[in-house]
């Protein structure tokens, strides 16, 4: 009897919960407005079906509960009314499945005008690449690919010269202009998704896939990866911005084509060295640090890794919250390097700059601290904790551990990386949870610490 | 009754009993005859399953076609003579014959334990020449099936042991009629495997 | 040469004369069944408390999570892996299966005891290779239970190291275990059943197992093979499934190989798998339905062919895990069909449940409300079926939290209502015991109306299209924060679910202790198992003399006959057929 009456309360509060939930597609920002109306269609067939058959189930249970002298009726069969069933359900599954065909086929047949671009997917980051003038990518090979070649183009392949190299994971579409994403993996796979666009497709190292739509709609949308590519799959992000046809030109026209990466002239490090004069008054002579100033050693890191933060200081990306004072100071110097050419020589000095060593300040347990360095951070830093290029990550051997117990607890406020630019942060926002407490933090770093 | 008219029945009108006393059985076979079949249909998805991945493997375009050692050829001819002698010991047991049959499965269980060495040896001979199992998709596939194939081999050897010691013994040929016959079975359907996978790699 | 021997024979080869070959090396198939059973319980436990590992951090990030990213990936991968392979597949095969077979068949034992002995031992080891790999560096596999490489074997994934081998070793054993235990359990059906009971006698229970063991034996064998192979490519080098692949900078020795064939090969496993879930449990909730409605299963006949028919269509539609893969998208085409003809048999079995209880005589017990309850949660997870299968809609909501909400609600609310309603209906008969009817609907009420909380609003998820085995959401532009309290309500919703089985236990060692003595057949019912002379059943099951089976196996309330049942071994004609005009002769 009760269960009855449960029937027909879920069944009713199945159709409040749907009504009145404010759960639902983001609106749609592409031409598959198709896709939607046979899911509309589809809920529709099969919300009917739910309702009509729970309540005949919530009545059959209500009408025939057990009641003395009752006696149920001996009918092994009723093959008419089994076959007449069959028959309706069979109406109503190809009633949803035709639609879903013709969509389907539109979907696999590319326009012939939609301009191609490639989707490069890498443990855990997004970069695209542009066919150039002459409309036709550069072949690929996984073995071109190197830290002065990160998209493995072909050297010797002329259609890949004048290919438009974007590396940071924000890519722009014009609108109302179809486009074919060419989708290729470096490592794993991966799947290139924008839920405003509604299609989405896995990409797979070895081969190209493809997806094709027409972007209706301004705006700025997530680029999310949606097939499980590792410890770093759900940070995977990047962005996509459909923009007006002048603005998605002069867009590309500021990205570098493979000729023009692979021309770049090497920096100047005594240029380097005379801008460092500024830095070196806080962060000492040969970029040992100093923690009576706050200043972390720099000595150690990247040059692309400098680079980028001085850049992110310059455009606000850090040290801009209101919480972060030391980066504000960062911030404010950061200002001086006038130009791009400036920041990458400086950069450059400070890499080639012999590593100090620095004092250890923190101690916890090693072990636990190898456990949980080992299960989520040595992804990207690598076990011996040098970072690297491919995963766009940082040394961390030798560093002051003050700064990075800093750092980690900005990154866990959201003090730093929660700049929607800041596409490298973001990972760390999340990935500094695996240090749960200040405990399991101080036990990472003289893990770190012990591998000087 | 056939396998439509039992499906197409309906069990709830009344049937009048049978006579006897005999259980109900979809075959007129020894359970043990079923369910070796059974696991040789089972052993036959498996193959049929790498066949297939290897079929696609090489079409993928970095194939490079392995010659086939002659060592193979004779291989063959040990599980083809394997064979023959478990069919003579089978119809000798069936004979009654215990002395033939006896002798006969025996012999068959020395060949195939020399077919088992004859691979091991081509194997040798491969990793000699340079090619081991992760040297290119050809010989990765090439010590795959061979190896999936000797397991079984090797699975049906244990069985034929268990037997051999039972006719070594004073074993009364009755009781063992019925292990002969599945030894039988499963060695004609080893070499039927063997022939069929030897045909899929030399043609490559 | 039809099967005799055990029937034959005064006193049985195997019979137990200590402790230790009576419960532990044990070869009757009650035993085992109650080894494969608990067994697959108590790992099934494990994986229920990574689940709400999970949920704890999808629900309270900052509050009350208790694992890093690492962990979770790695809770993700062994919750589905246990769940569907090393709980259900071994509880209602190797646990029910090995229980009912032989008596609802009315023989004394599987047709080789040994070897089903042999498959539980088996069984456990493989249980205990997985679970070992949480004890190894690295800890296990984190690639997701699909396992697909290249990630499931690189280094970007947690337990690369250690876990994966362990995870494909266990699989592997596990495979050996099911083979020898599918293969008993189809010969016993085929080759041992009482006299006079035809297939079609059968109850459904059987032909359910039957069916769902036939998928296993040819389905486990693309698991076993892409397992071999991957672990290949892990431990020897070889490229099978990996191409030229880079990790951390450096290129890694593989070339050529396709990922994509081990998904066809994954799915030519994973999709059967799903109706060797789903079949033994449409099988039992048919018996349940129709003993507690007191009213033959509705259509028995098509209730056996959509059985069939599902189990030979559940190896033409694996591709439609694969819409998204980059496999050759003409493919869709072909599986969005086949997959959406599978809804035809599947609804029907359905509408003919419903049937069942339409103008029956419905005692609503517990083991009836956990078939009611299945009949809504399957309907549910049924109709989004059509949703994902549907190859265009598959688009959109792939990879996002529709398709874990989806499959839960098919695949594990669904079976795990049906092992309830079976553990409640067959208890009495594998004890002796009733158990208690108060605590038994607690557990319901909880369990069911608990598990549509969390699945129904987790649908929502994925219309917003929030990506699943994603350890944060984080930031993005699309997922309005109030998703957070979505995530929050499912997760309570979980824990709450996850505390209310322990009246399940509660209920069990109990009733074991204390119920209320069930007799030899307290629910009325007509197959079988309930005409035992003794209950539990002995050894050997049927005493001196097999039983002989004169009517199907749904002869209840047959008009004119005293009682509102009738077992399978009463003899006579009492004039049903009158109704119908073809009475054979």
């Amino acid at each position: 009897m009760a269960i009855a009456v449960v029937l027909v309360l879920l069944v009713l509060g199945s159709l409040v919960f749907h009504f009145a939930s404010p759960w639902w597609f983001t609106p749609i920002a592409s031409n598959w407005g198709s896709i939607d109306f046979t899911i509309n269609l589809t809920f529709w067939v099969t919300g009917a079906v739910f309702v009509a058959v729970n309540l005949f189930l919530a009545y059959s249970v209500y009408r025939y509960r057990h009641k003395e002298g009752q006696k149920a009726v001996y009918e092994p069969e009723n093959a008419k009314l089994e076959v007449g069933l069959s028959v309706i359900t069979a109406i109503g599954v190809v009633a949803m499945l035709a639609p879903g065909l013709f969509v389907w086929a539109t979907f696999v047949t590319v326009p012939d005008e939609a301009a191609e671009f490639e989707v490069v997917g890498q443990q855990w980051q997004w970069s695209f690449r542009y066919p150039g003038e002459d409309g036709v990518l550069g072949t690929v090979d996984t073995q071109y690919i190197s830290e002065a070649n990160p998209f493995g183009v072909n050297p010797d392949d002329p259609n890949g010269q004048d290919d438009v190299l974007v590396k940071d994971p924000v890519m722009y579409v014009p609108i109302d202009k179809p486009v074919k994403a060419l989708l290729r993996s470096k490592d794993v796979l991966h799947n290139y998704t924008v839920p405003q666009f509604r299609v989405k497709m896995d990409m797979v190292p070895g081969m190209v896939t493809y997806l094709w739509f027409t972007p209706t709609l301004l705006g700025e949308y997530d680029i999310l990866c949606e097939e499980l590519c590792g410890i770093g799959h759900h940070v995977m992000r990047g962005k996509i911005v459909v923009a007006e046809q002048a603005e998605y030109d002069a867009w590309i026209d500021a990205q570098p084509t493979f000729a023009q990466t692979q021309a770049m002239a090497s920096a100047d490090v005594s240029a380097g060295q005379q801008s460092f004069a500024v830095c070196a008054s806080c962060h000492g002579q040969s970029g040992e640090g100093n923690q009576a100033m706050n200043a972390p050693k720099l000595n150690g890191l990247q040059s692309w890794y400098i680079e980028r933060q001085i850049k992110y200081y310059q455009s606000g990306v850090r040290g801009a919250h209101e919480d972060d004072q030391y980066g504000a100071q960062m911030a404010a110097m950061a200002g001086m390097l006038t130009s791009p050419e400036a920041i990458r020589n400086v950069s450059a000095y400070i890499a080639q700059l012999p590593a100090t060593e620095s004092a250890t300040t923190i101690s916890g347990d090693i072990r636990n601290g190898e456990r949980i360095y080992n299960a989520n951070c040595a992804a990207c830093h690598g076990k011996d904790g040098a970072g690297s290029w491919a995963t766009d990550a940082p040394n961390l051997i030798g560093m002051n551990d003050w700064y990075a117990a800093t750092q980690l607890r900005n990154f866990k406020a959201g003090i730093r990386g929660a700049h929607p630019d800041d596409a490298y942060g973001e990972q760390m926002v999340s990935m500094a949870t695996a240090m749960r407490n200040e405990q399991q933090l101080a036990d990472v770093l003289s893990y770190l610490n012990s591998l000087q | 009754m056939s396998i439509y008219k039992e499906l197409s029945s309906k069990p709830w009108e009344y049937r009048a009993p049978t006579e006897g006393t005999a259980l109900e059985s979809a075959f007129d076979l020894a359970p043990e005859k079923v369910a070796l079949r059974l696991f040789m249909v089972v052993a036959g998805v498996i193959f049929s399953l790498v066949g297939v991945t290897y079929y696609v493997r090489l079409d993928l375009g970095d194939w490079v076609p392995l010659s086939d050692p002659g060592l193979l050829w004779w291989n063959t001819g040990l599980l083809v003579v394997g064979s023959v002698c478990l069919q003579i010991s089978r119809n000798a047991a069936f004979a009654d014959n215990r002395a033939k049959a006896r002798s006969m499965f025996i012999l068959s269980g020395l060949f195939s334990a020399a077919f088992v060495t004859g691979q091991w040896f081509v194997w040798q001979q491969l990793t000699a020449a340079g090619l081991g199992v992760n040297t290119n998709p050809a010989s990765a596939f090439f010590f795959l099936l061979t190896g999936l194939h000797l397991v079984h081999v090797l699975g049906g050897l244990w069985v034929w042991s268990k037997t051999a010691f039972r006719l070594l013994g004073k074993a009364d040929l009755a009781t063992v009629k019925l292990s002969i016959e599945l030894c039988t079975s499963y060695w004609h359907f080893l070499l039927v495997l063997w022939v069929l996978l030897f045909a899929a790699l030399a043609n490559t | 040469m039809a099967y005799v021997p055990i029937a034959d024979q005064a006193q049985e080869l195997h019979d137990p004369h200590s402790f230790i070959t009576k419960y532990v090396w044990s070869q009757d198939h009650k035993v085992i069944a109650i080894q494969y059973g608990g067994t697959a319980i108590m790992v099934g436990l494990v994986a229920l408390c990574l689940s709400v590992a999970m949920r704890l951090q999808l629900g309270f990030p900052d509050s009350f999570s208790l694992i890093d990213p690492s962990s979770y990936y790695q809770a993700v991968t062994m919750h589905g892996m246990i769940m569907v392979v090393y709980l259900l597949t071994a509880l209602f095969l190797g646990g029910f299966g090995n229980y009912l077979i032989p008596l609802m068949c009315g023989t004394r034992d599987m047709v080789f005891p040994f070897l089903n002995m042999l498959s539980f031992w088996v069984y456990l080891l493989s249980v205990l290779i997985l679970l070992s790999s949480f004890f190894v560096t690295g800890g296990p596999t984190g690639a997701g239970w699909t396992l697909y490489p290249p990630q499931a074997i690189t280094g970007g994934t947690p337990g690369s190291d250690g876990g994966i081998f362990l995870m494909l070793v266990s699989l592997g054993v596990f495979i050996i275990a099911f083979t020898m235990g599918g293969l008993n359990y189809v010969t016993t059906i085929f080759q041992a059943r009482a006299k006079g009971m035809t297939m079609m006698r059968l109850p459904l229970s059987v032909w359910g197992i039957l069916v769902a063991t036939v998928l296993g034996l040819f389905a486990f064998p693309a698991l076993l093979v892409s397992a071999i192979m991957m672990t290949f490519d892990l431990k020897l080098g070889t490229s099978f499934f990996m191409p030229a692949i880079m990790a951390a900078g450096e290129q890694l020795d593989y070339n050529g190989g396709s990922p994509i064939l081990f998904q066809h090969l994954f799915w030519f496993f994973g999709h059967p798998e799903v109706y060797i879930v789903a079949l033994p449990a449409f099988g039992l909730v048919s018996d349940v339905l129709s003993t507690h409605a007191r009213k033959n299963i509705f259509g028995y006949r098509m209730m056996v062919w959509a059985i069939v028919a599902i189990g030979g269509l559940s190896f033409i539609v694996w591709a439609h895990h694969m819409y998204v893969s980059g496999m050759n998208p003409y493919f869709g085409f072909f599986f969005a069909t086949t997959t959406l003809i599978i809804a035809v048999p599947t609804a029907l079995k359905v509408y003919n449940w419903v049937l069942t209880l339409w103008e029956g005589d419905i005692r609503l017990n517990t083991p009836m409300l956990f078939a009611i309850g299945f009949i809504f949660t399957f309907i549910h997870g049924g109709l989004t079926g059509l949703f994902l299968g549907n190859v265009v809609i598959d688009l959109p909501l792939s990879d996002t939290y529709f398709v874990v909400a989806h499959f839960h609600m098919v695949m594990g609310v669904s079976p795990v209502l049906v092992v309830f309603a079976a553990l409640y209906h067959w208890y009495p008969k594998i004890t002796g015991k009733m158990m208690n009817e108060t605590l038994g609907k607690l557990h319901f009420w909880c369990t069911f109306l608990g598990t549509y909380a969390i699945y129904l609003p987790m649908h929502y998820l994925g219309f917003l299209g929030v990506p699943r085995r994603y350890y944060a959401i984080g930031s993005t532009d699309f997922i309005p924060a109030s998703a957070q309290t979505l995530n929050e309500n499912i997760t309570i919703a979980a824990i709450f679910v996850a505390l209310a089985q322990i009246l399940f236990f509660i209920n069990v060692f109990w009733s074991l202790r204390s119920g209320k003595p069930a007799g030899g057949n307290p629910w009325g019912a007509t197959t079988l198992e309930w005409q035992t002379p003794d209950t539990p059943p002995k050894h050997g099951n049927w005493g001196e003399k097999l039983p002989v089976v004169h009517r199907w196996a749904y002869d209840y309330s047959v008009p004119g006959y005293k009682d509102d049942f009738i077992p399978q071994t009463v003899a006579g004609d009492f004039g049903v057929s009158d109704d119908h005009d073809s009475k054979e002769s």
